[in-house]
């Protein structure tokens, strides 16, 4: 069988980490897959840096917490030396092109390192408040751990009272999960 | 009615025969307390649905007191155990029976509580102003150079406060259908009849209720027949004013009922 | 009173560990929780409380966990399955009403959510509760101790809790900690009865009908005794019951553990790393055993003996500083197996440790 994808999210509190962790995992239950996810909910939660546990695999997953992640997403400066401990050889680790500095933080032995744009792509082009979404498109594309319907779906159920209110909401949302995805690409 | 003629009354009928006569010491107003309360029992015909809980401390001994379903608690701990069964059966009619050291220190916050909750239950402390089952040692209801084993120089409230004004605290914090009083040992049919207004304010759902009785230690007080009973007819009235301090439905508080007795 | 049924049938969820033991309250007829607020048990009460109105069930939230105990007692004495939830600090409070639990014989329910200590600790996740909620309080432990892995477990294991509590008289607990009731993951509800599970239904112990001293003898506790012989015999006598269920109500898990070198030994969520490692190791050709007691009491004494017996080596693992050890180390006294030690206090322990700590071992 083959193993769980082990995806590490990080980020300042308020950029929405916890909530792509959620919406993955609820994703990936829906599709028939075993999903765990586990917040780190310490004191940090209030001004430290938030950090999101998430396993998605074909069989019950085993412990909640791990060492190495496969996918580690580091969202903000400080969230890179937080977060560095879970990168290993197999490592694939990702970054936000905006962060100011980040270059001296980030960790040596990753497999691959990706910077991608998310803040300036959301700030310029779509709107500041979906700048998670376009984290959970990059997600979606680099680990294949749901499908670009399901994460929309997980989307849909998760906003729908918003969306029906203002139905312009979920086009920027889709878009997001879009643009995201394009952004591996363009990474590659 | 003195003393002595109160004890000579008849057994409450819901008391258990077969555990008389009781463990308290001579002299301790503990006996007293519990007839008029059976008494009030009787009187309400309550002892199918009357559910007793009883402290630690010199209380602990009434485990057995009356026909009643009754349970012995930890020290301070009778209030949540009669809350709990009050909760979750309200048909019962609890009855949490404490000292002064249960109710006004280690179960202070309990009480407290349950009377700003409301809880539909009745509180029955009995203050002789210090602990007794323990050996005499200061309780917050001492009175100001009251001498006991950890004031053995006499209490100086300084140091350790003035005795603790229970029935006014709950009095102050509790709703509109709480009932308060404090009664004494040393006015039995006055006692007999706070006690059952108590209880008929939980039957008939007002609110909390709360009595808290002057009673007498004559064993950790050291003091003869005399000295006793002038301990809890002048001196204890001096710090702790008897009467009824709220009653649902009164206008105001009724002062004193110094006519009755 | 009738109860509409809270789970028709099975259904498939994907929820918090909180969650879970909510759900599994209601499905077991649980009828009043009693609760003050610590993380990480929180959520247990905010969704009891969403959740019980609708079942007609109940919730009181008290002034702080001795009141939480001792009203869950007097719900229990009032004949209703009472249930409380709590942790860290909170379980050192709880330990006085749990002593009284134990001196009466009343079936009081409690689930705990270990965090960090000592002391305040951390609000996240420990293991570090294991003495205390086996032997805490002014006692001899007897009581019944579920340490769960999954939620799959804690919902199984939350409706076996009131089940045993009902049936034994003894109080019972749900071991769970901060991960188990943070995270998410999917599991099956149900409705008991569909799965042939009986609800063992709750009994009065006051307020039975007729008139005390007149038409039945009053029903009257105490856990006072006058003399050391009265208090002696009535200890006896609860721990003669004790011994004589403890083979009925002991469980666990053991996998690999005929031919192993050496035994990982686990609980609770650790238990799901050992597990992952020893299969992992297993796969290399290391000869290594997996052990885990479902219940720390009564342990699974029998059958840790019987590895005991076979094994050379046993890996401790646990987020404590060998609380675990310890009653192991009890339980198979007289053993000659080393018990080595992997001892995290108040930290989650990976798959990795455990290989890395095995292999170290075995060379």
């Amino acid at each position: 069988m083959a193993k769980p994808v082990k995806i590490i999210l990080a980020g300042e509190g308020g950029q929405g980490v916890q909530s792509v962790a959620e919406i993955l995992a609820e994703a990936a239950n829906e599709e028939g897959k075993e999903a765990l996810y586990i917040p780190n909910f310490g004191v940090e939660q209030r001004g430290g840096v938030s950090v999101a546990f998430l396993q998605v695999g074909d069989e019950h997953i085993g412990a909640p917490k791990f060492q190495t992640g496969d996918v580690v997403v580091a969202l903000s400066r400080r969230a890179i030396p937080r977060t560095r401990q879970y990168v290993g050889k197999d490592t694939i680790f990702l970054y936000d092109a905006n962060i100011e500095g980040a270059e001296q933080e980030l960790p040596r032995h990753a497999k691959k390192i990706l910077a991608i744009p998310a803040i300036s792509l959301a700030k310029n082009e779509l709107h500041p408040r979906v700048f998670n979404v376009i984290i959970l498109g990059v997600i979606v594309k680099l680990t294949g751990v749901v499908s670009e319907e399901g994460a929309k779906k997980a989307l849909e159920s998760r906003l729908k009272y918003k969306f029906d209110k203002e139905p312009a909401l979920r086009e920027l949302n889709y878009k997001a999960i879009e643009r995201g995805m394009g952004l591996v690409a363009d990474a590659g | 009615m003195s003393l002595a003629q109160t004890i000579e009354l008849a057994m409450p009928r819901c008391w258990r025969v077969d555990t008389k006569p009781h463990k308290f010491c001579p002299g301790c107003g503990h006996g007293l307390v519990l007839k008029a309360l059976g008494y009030a029992i009787d009187e309400l015909g309550i002892q199918d649905r009357a559910v007793f809980g009883c402290d630690i401390g010199c209380s602990l001994l009434s485990w057995d007191f009356f026909n009643l379903d009754t349970i012995q608690t930890h020290h301070g701990r009778t209030t949540p155990v009669i809350t709990g069964i009050k909760r979750a059966n309200p048909k019962l009619i609890g009855i949490a029976y404490m000292g002064d050291g249960g109710g006004y220190a280690i179960g202070s916050q309990h009480l407290v509580n349950a009377a700003a909750r409301d809880e539909k239950i009745t509180v029955i402390l009995v203050n002789n102003t210090q602990y007794g089952m323990t050996g005499g040692q200061m309780a917050p209801t001492t009175l100001p150079g009251q001498k006991t084993e950890t004031t053995p120089y006499g209490r100086d409230p300084e140091k350790t406060g003035f005795p603790f004004q229970g029935p006014e605290m709950v009095a102050a914090i509790s709703r509109a259908g709480a009932y308060v009083a404090r009664g004494t040992v040393a006015n039995f049919r006055q006692l007999q009849r706070f006690l059952k207004r108590a209880l008929e304010n939980q039957m008939a759902g007002n609110g909390f209720s709360f009595v808290e009785v002057i009673s007498a230690c004559p064993t950790n007080w050291r003091t003869n027949a005399e000295e006793t009973w002038n301990m809890i007819e002048h001196v204890l009235p001096q710090y702790f004013k008897v009467g009824e301090i709220k009653v649902p439905g009164a206008p105001a508080a009724q002062e004193g009922e110094k006519k009755d007795g | 009173m009738p109860k509409d049924k809270p789970i028709e049938g099975e259904k498939r969820v994907f929820m918090t560990g909180n969650e879970v033991v909510a759900w599994a309250a209601l499905a077991a007829d649980a009828d009043i929780m009693f609760g003050y607020p610590i993380t990480p048990q929180n959520e247990i009460m905010h969704y009891w409380t969403r959740l019980a109105p609708k079942f007609g069930r109940d919730f009181l939230q008290t002034e702080d966990e001795l009141s939480a105990g001792f009203t869950t007692l007097g719900g229990v004495l009032a004949g209703r399955k009472a249930f409380t939830a709590t942790a860290g600090p909170g379980n050192t409070l709880m330990q006085e009403p749990m002593s009284m639990a134990e001196a009466m014989r009343l079936p009081m329910v409690a689930i705990i959510t270990q965090r960090g200590g000592p002391s305040t600790g951390t609000v996240i996740y420990s293991q570090q509760e294991v003495t205390m909620t086996t032997l805490g309080g002014n006692g001899e432990g007897m009581r019944i101790v579920y340490s769960t892995a999954t939620h799959q477990e804690l919902f199984d294991y939350t409706i076996k809790a009131f089940n045993a509590a009902w049936k034994y008289r003894f109080p019972t607990f749900v071991l769970g900690d901060g991960y188990q009731s943070k995270m998410r993951e999917s599991l099956t509800i149900y409705d008991p009865a569909e799965r042939g599970i009986a609800i063992v239904p709750p009994e009065p112990y006051f307020g039975k009908p007729g008139v005390p001293g007149v038409d039945r003898p009053p029903s009257q506790l105490r856990n006072t005794y006058n003399m050391e012989e009265e208090l002696y015999e009535v200890v006896e006598h609860y721990l003669e019951d004790y011994a004589k269920v403890a083979p009925e109500v002991a469980e666990y898990h053991a996998h690999y553990v005929d031919d192993a070198d050496l035994v990982v030994v686990a609980h609770g969520v650790v238990a799901r790393a050992a597990l992952m490692a020893v299969k992992e190791l297993r796969e290399d050709g290391y000869k290594v055993g997996y052990f885990r007691p479902v219940t720390l009491r009564p342990l699974p004494e029998k059958e840790l003996r019987e590895v005991a017996g076979r094994t050379k080596k046993f890996l401790v693992a646990e987020s404590a500083n060998g609380q675990l050890a310890r009653l192991l180390k009890e339980g198979a006294y007289g053993c000659t197996t080393e018990m080595l030690p992997l001892f995290r206090p108040g930290m989650g322990i990976t798959p990795e440790e455990v290989i890395a700590e095995a292999k170290k071992i075995l060379g």
